[in-house]
């Protein structure tokens, strides 16, 4: 089910590794895997674990454990605002809400028509440029103001 | 420009122009010649190791370690794969600096590792990234294509016959990846759970194999003490506390960013710098080292200096030099609910009394937030804590407690007023005010 670009992709990850260290390629292959697809199946997680002879099970492991993995569909564009203490105290908590009355939807959300997935994220490291919103999980967004979100909202179509 | 201010900086030196980060820029700015020079003039390992112990450098990422002395531990003569690792994966809320060094100076960072693979005798190397910022990523690895391409990296380095490969490897939303055991599982294809030690990286580290780990700004810090000299680069800082360092500066200043200053300039010094607080507000309290390191009220934060040993005086951590300040504005039950949250989310549950106990210092906070809370709910938040201190496999379970004492210990009277009153202080319209979103302009 990966495509042949996928696999090459992935093929580039594993050679970063000693020849019997396959696995370390393991979150690489999860997050292009996730890229393809738009989320990651079990049916995906399988796949990358059988590519790099691994348990399906340990693959599983690492698809749980990190946060931007997402093991359900997510809408065309997954939004995740940072609400951490930093950015909180300039306008991370408002953002969110600012986010939630445009989207009519709450944390964990999708727009009725599929468009935009709503998240809150924890630290990305880059407190100061608070506001900041990651979009599907490639594209920092910083000092995002009211005018600022309503620009990106306008984008993402 | 990245760097919004700096006093004698080495790392943030001339970075201006858009392709301050290229090779090209680098190595006109002097980049690579401290490598070059020992693997030319054939230095000993002991040469680089000693220069790095004179310079005092103290491990930038947090805790603070002289670097030299945690070099001195890798056995350098073991026959067989040796690896040195750099922690990118900057996630302490407070915390954007190797963000920037990476973005403007990511060569810097290349040549540290290089010249510490080559004192460690380590052949191999990987630097981890925080997976939120890609754009960082896919930058580092542009640069490593060109220092392979100009032969800094790879093998038989300019002709010494001493080989070294670098890879970036990608984190993927993961606070506990940043402790270094739990990066190296990470690397290792695994869940990010901390290693019981010992046994220590440098004897059981990446693939069981000899392992150095380090912080971004400490192996960028590496070729500016080569070529300035140990003792310059001490000088350059104070006692004790040698060289420059980035702060990160967030929350409720003029010009929130990263500045380089001399370990030991007063934190007053600092806060000009960013612009002092916004609309000429008064400042309530600092956490000075990152989200994990204990909250200073203004009045003591005030008599600081910025270096490892005035802030551990006023009872808190430099840490990763991540500098949150709080102004009047702030609610400190909220902002530490906040904070409880994140490390409740971030446990990675490994062991129980982090994993359960995040969970009731975030349940309890946020019943005392939302007006819930009851008359004994401070004795027992530090009671959680005790029993989560000191009882976990890494300091995570510290870090989440830490903040919870000092609060409490600061801000005693605004605790019990949530309490008693089920209601802040300061009133939500004030403490919305403060975060300025629907008043900012672009």
């Amino acid at each position: 089910m990966l495509t042949s670009e996928s696999l090459k992709r992935i093929d580039r990850e594993i050679a970063k590794y000693p020849a019997d260290q396959k696995q370390s390629a393991v979150m690489a292959a999860l997050a292009i895997a996730q890229e393809q697809q738009g989320w990651l199946s079990s049916e995906a997680i399988e796949c990358v674990a059988g590519y790099l002879g691994m348990a399906p099970v340990a693959a599983y492991e690492v698809a749980t454990f990190y946060n931007m993995y997402d093991l359900q569909p997510v809408g065309k564009y997954k939004v995740s605002v940072c609400t951490n203490l930093p950015c909180m105290l300039t306008g991370g908590v408002d953002a969110g809400e600012y986010l939630k009355n445009k989207l009519g939807i709450g944390y964990n959300e999708t727009t009725p028509d599929g468009l935009i997935t709503l998240k809150e994220g924890e630290c990305m490291g880059a407190c100061g440029d608070a506001p900041v919103m990651i979009v599907n999980n490639r594209r920092m967004c910083s000092w995002m103001n009211p005018e600022q979100i309503d620009q990106l909202l306008a984008e993402l179509k | 420009m990245a760097i919004l201010g700096a006093i004698n900086p080495m790392l943030s030196l001339d970075l201006d122009g858009d392709n301050a980060w290229r090779l090209a820029d680098y190595v006109k700015r002097g980049g690579y010649t401290a490598l070059r020079r020992i693997l030319e003039e054939k230095q000993t390992q002991e040469f680089v190791i000693n220069e790095v112990k004179k310079s005092v450098l103290r491990g930038r990422g947090g805790a603070g370690f002289p670097t030299g002395l945690k070099w001195s531990f890798m056995p350098r003569s073991f026959p067989g794969d040796k690896y040195v690792v750099c922690n990118s994966d900057e996630g302490e809320p407070g915390t954007f600096k190797d963000r920037d060094i990476l973005r403007y100076n990511p060569h810097a960072v290349i040549e540290g590792m290089a010249i510490a693979a080559f004192a460690m005798g380590a052949s191999r190397g990987y630097n981890y990234i925080h997976g939120e910022v890609w754009d960082i990523y896919e930058r580092f690895e542009e640069a490593l294509d060109e220092a392979r391409a100009a032969g800094f990296l790879g093998s038989n380095l300019l002709g010494s016959g001493f080989d070294f490969e670098l890879f970036a490897h990608h984190g993927y939303g993961a606070y506990i990846c940043g402790e270094e055991t739990a990066l190296l599982e990470s690397i290792e294809g695994k869940k990010g759970q901390p290693r019981f030690k010992p046994p220590f990286p440098a004897s059981f580290g990446l693939y069981g194999k000899p392992t150095t780990i380090n912080n971004t700004e400490t192996f960028a810090s590496i070729p500016y003490i080569i070529n300035l000299g140990g003792e310059t680069y001490l000088d350059a800082g104070k006692a004790n506390n040698g060289g420059t360092k980035l702060f990160s500066i967030s929350g409720h200043v003029n010009r929130p960013g990263n500045y380089e200053i001399p370990l030991g300039t007063p934190f007053a010094t600092l806060l000009d710098m960013a612009g002092g607080i916004r609309g000429g507000r008064q400042l309530k309290a600092c956490i000075p080292g990152g989200s994990s390191s204990p909250v200073v009220p203004a009045t003591a934060m005030m008599e600081c200096t910025m270096d490892y040993d005035s802030i551990s005086k006023a009872g808190s951590m430099l840490g990763s030099g991540a500098v949150i300040v709080m102004d009047e504005t702030t609610c400190m039950v909220k902002a530490l609910e906040r904070l409880s949250f994140f490390y409740y989310e971030e446990s990675c549950g490994q062991c129980t009394p982090c994993r359960e106990g995040t969970n009731w210092l975030y349940r309890v906070v946020h019943r005392i937030e939302t007006g819930r809370g009851r008359a004994d709910d401070l004795d027992l938040l530090s009671s959680v804590t005790t029993n989560i201190m000191g009882r976990t496999i890494c300091a995570l379970g510290d870090a989440a407690s830490m903040p919870v004492q000092s609060f409490i210990k600061h801000f005693h009277d605004e605790f019990a007023y949530h309490i008693e009153h089920k209601k802040c202080l300061v009133p939500v319209e004030v403490q919305r005010a403060g975060s300025g979103f629907f008043t900012a302009t672009a």
